[in-house]
């Protein structure tokens, strides 16, 4: 076997966290006479400029620990991984937009990154002219550009505004250009972020069904995705990194694990949450009811459920409002439930008074399958009282035979409703 | 093709033949400066060659006819015009490289490419207003040498296309240090101008350097490099000027420093200054 398209050897990456050195040149100065009088000069700044200074150095933040894997000519490699697990900052590092702290990368063969699409497009400029440049700065030589310009052009659907400038277009327009830009980049290691996630659902499954022909006509990919069914879909491997380290690695099967472990990572799998404390907020309790009243963590199809919890806020709220967010396994964001939509101004908290919130869902239009609930406090007025807990409360959407017939639906979309059909003119 | 990315790349490591590689892009980087810049606009590319004569104009009259300032036999507009086109070339050069960092995050962020391109397109970007610049005032000196005014171009004027390279390297020095040290200090971004400005008047631009008589600031004025390719330039067209080989010598001695230490700070702050952006 030759040797692997890519091999990372122990990479790490390391932030500064807090202010970043000192900001203005009149500190640096002060630092530097300090050091000059051979003073400490943390102290003595410190003094003058009490947090941002005397705090750096000490904090630091390892985005990345340590990561080794190898990825073999022809293989689509998915990354996945929570929030700040080191997905982007790989990325970026294998991009080469910024380096490593320690450690390093072996990449065979010409690569093509895309960690967004019409990076470089200049309003002013025309389509045409924005082609030429965005392929560019994607790493095409110009007559490459050219000798593709036709059919990238034809494949953005857009031959009419070519020659316009694209603050003209519509947003549409625009990524559509891009997009068919980054489509004709024939690297043979393709470095690609969640670029996908924007653009609408059209766009989204055109950007899919690109990357699929990508991955089948037998080159590289590093896909990195919150979208769980597109990378089980088009990986044929799965790299899972967890606050910068790799988890696991192996098939897609990683993914399930995945999924299953942020299961089990939600606060609370329908039970009681004891306490979470944070800087403006008490969350005591949380828990779905059903209409007994009673705890649970499964909700039949169809019908009602109730959340429940119990919150004191630590300031004074007059203007507040309270919101659920509710996801599917694979991350996507699927309702959300504001209390400003019906009680905009009305709700206030007190400083110190434990308040019990019920809201209740009076049926659960969700299609069979684990869903997590996000909670949010918010200070409508001073924004920066807010309170975000993620996955506070998981639950279990039970299938069952909503229609009568024996029959329980299958799984095939994320919503469902319950439709009453009719008919005439035909035998039923 | 093998790509190595390793932590903690020697500092003096320049990749040339990346660059190279990347020379479809300088163009184009190029192209759209010149062309961006004029979209939406009547008089398009003329603005550049309006904004250098209303200045010419302003000094003339300002520096000229209110404040006397004694600039020999030259006519004032030829004086002040063959300045302000070296002057010109190096303000905008160090103006676009000050901020190629800064000023293009949004793209560097998301994509690689050598970013010492960006620079090196604003010396050719400047390069064609220069030649703009540059044939406005061939066309009023060719008018004043017809009309007999006192001015004797003479063999200093060979020396120009040098002047030209050294006001190019120079600013592209000056420029790649700003913009890496801005990248830490934005105050820089807001000192920029306005240093850009008085450094122009530290220059013999609106007065001819003969004028100042004191040692020291004699001195002072010489260590400035771009005195010396003021007054040479100036020198080859008119015939008057100093010719003082020494400045000449140190103006280069300076412009080298600062391009090759430029170069090298740029090229240690390049690599990731995106987690300071």
């Amino acid at each position: 076997m030759s040797e692997p398209a890519i091999r990372v050897e122990g990479l790490s990456k390391c932030y500064q966290l807090g202010a970043i050195g000192r900001h203005t040149l009149v500190d640096e100065m002060q630092h530097l006479w300090c050091k000059i009088r051979g003073r400490d000069p943390s102290a003595v700044m410190g003094k003058v400029f009490s947090s941002a200074v005397s705090q750096r150095s000490d904090k630091e933040f390892w985005a990345l620990k340590d990561v080794s894997f190898e990825v073999r000519a022809g293989e689509v490699l998915g990354v996945i991984g929570g929030n700040g697990a080191g997905k982007s900052t790989l990325l970026k590092i294998l991009s080469r937009i910024t380096e490593p702290t320690a450690g390093g990368a072996t990449i065979r063969g010409r690569v093509g990154s895309l960690l967004e699409v019409g990076t470089g497009f200049h309003p002013e400029l025309t389509g045409r002219e924005n082609v030429f440049m965005n392929g560019t700065i994607l790493g095409m030589k110009r007559r490459e550009v050219a000798a593709k310009f036709d059919e990238i052009v034809a494949f953005s659907g857009i031959e009419k505004f070519i020659d316009t400038p694209v603050k003209r277009y519509s947003s549409g327009m625009y990524v559509r250009l891009a997009f068919a830009v980054a489509a004709h980049l024939e690297p043979e290691i393709l470095v690609v972020d969640e670029v996908l996630a924007v653009g609408d659902a059209e766009f989204q499954k055109r950007c899919l069904g690109k990357m699929g022909e990508v991955a089948n006509a037998g080159r590289t990919v590093l896909f990195v995705s919150h979208n769980m069914a597109a990378v089980r879909r088009l990986c044929s491997n799965c790299l899972w990194l967890i606050d910068g380290k790799v988890a696991r690695t192996g098939d897609v099967s990683v993914v399930e694990e995945y999924l299953h472990a942020s299961h089990e990572g939600a606060l609370a799998v329908g039970g009681r949450v004891d306490r979470v404390e944070k800087e403006h907020m008490v969350l005591s309790e949380i828990e779905l009811v059903n209409g007994n009243g009673g705890r649970t963590n499964r909700v039949n199809m169809g019908e009602g459920i109730g959340l429940r919890m119990v919150v004191c806020s630590k300031v004074d709220m007059p203007v507040a409002s309270i919101q659920f967010a509710l996801f599917d396994e694979s991350g996507n964001r699927i309702a959300a439930l504001h209390s400003q939509f019906t009680h905009l101004e009305s709700l206030s908290l007190k400083k110190g008074t434990p308040v019990e919130v019920r809201a209740t869902i009076a049926s659960m239009n969700l299609n069979s399958g684990n869903y997590f609930v996000n909670l949010g406090v918010s200070d409508l007025v001073l924004k920066g009282n807010s309170f975000l807990l993620e996955k506070v409360l998981s639950f279990e959407v039970v299938p069952r035979d909503v229609h009568g017939v024996n029959v329980t639906p299958q799984k095939d979309a994320v919503v469902f409703f319950p439709v009453q059909w009719e008919f005439s003119g035909c035998d039923v | 093709m093998v790509t190595e990315i390793r932590a903690g790349q020697p500092w003096w490591k320049i990749n040339v033949r990346e660059l190279v590689e990347y020379r479809d892009l300088l163009m184009l980087l190029v192209k759209r400066d010149l062309t961006a810049v004029y979209k939406q606009t009547i008089l398009g590319p003329l603005w550049f060659v309006i904004q250098p004569l209303v200045t010419t104009v302003v000094f003339t009259v300002i520096f000229g006819t209110v404040a006397q300032i004694d600039v020999g036999e030259v006519p004032h507009f030829v004086f002040y015009m063959s300045g302000l086109v070296f002057w010109n070339y190096f303000a905008g050069i160090l103006n676009h490289g000050a901020g190629s960092l800064i000023s293009n995050s949004n793209v560097l962020k998301k994509v690689y490419f050598p970013r010492l391109i960006i620079p090196i397109s604003g010396v050719i970007t400047q390069l064609a207003h220069l030649g703009l610049n540059f044939l406005t005032f061939l066309g009023f000196y060719v008018w004043y040498l017809w009309q007999g005014a006192g001015l004797e171009p003479n063999r200093w004027l060979l020396l120009l296309p040098a002047l030209v390279l050294q006001c190019a390297l120079m600013g592209l020095g000056f420029g790649l240090w700003v913009s890496s040290l801005t990248i830490k200090y934005r105050d820089l971004k807001f000192a920029l101008p306005f240093l850009i400005q008085l450094w122009m008047y530290a220059t013999p631009i609106v007065y001819p350097a003969a004028l100042v008589v004191t040692p020291l600031y004699r001195k002072i004025l010489w260590l400035n490099p771009m005195t010396a390719v003021v007054e040479f330039g100036r020198h080859g067209f008119t015939g008057q000027g100093s010719v003082y080989l020494g400045g000449l010598a140190l103006s280069w001695g300076v412009t080298l420093f600062m391009l090759v230490s430029g170069l090298l700070l740029f090229n240690r702050v390049q690599r990731t200054f995106v987690d300071t952006l």
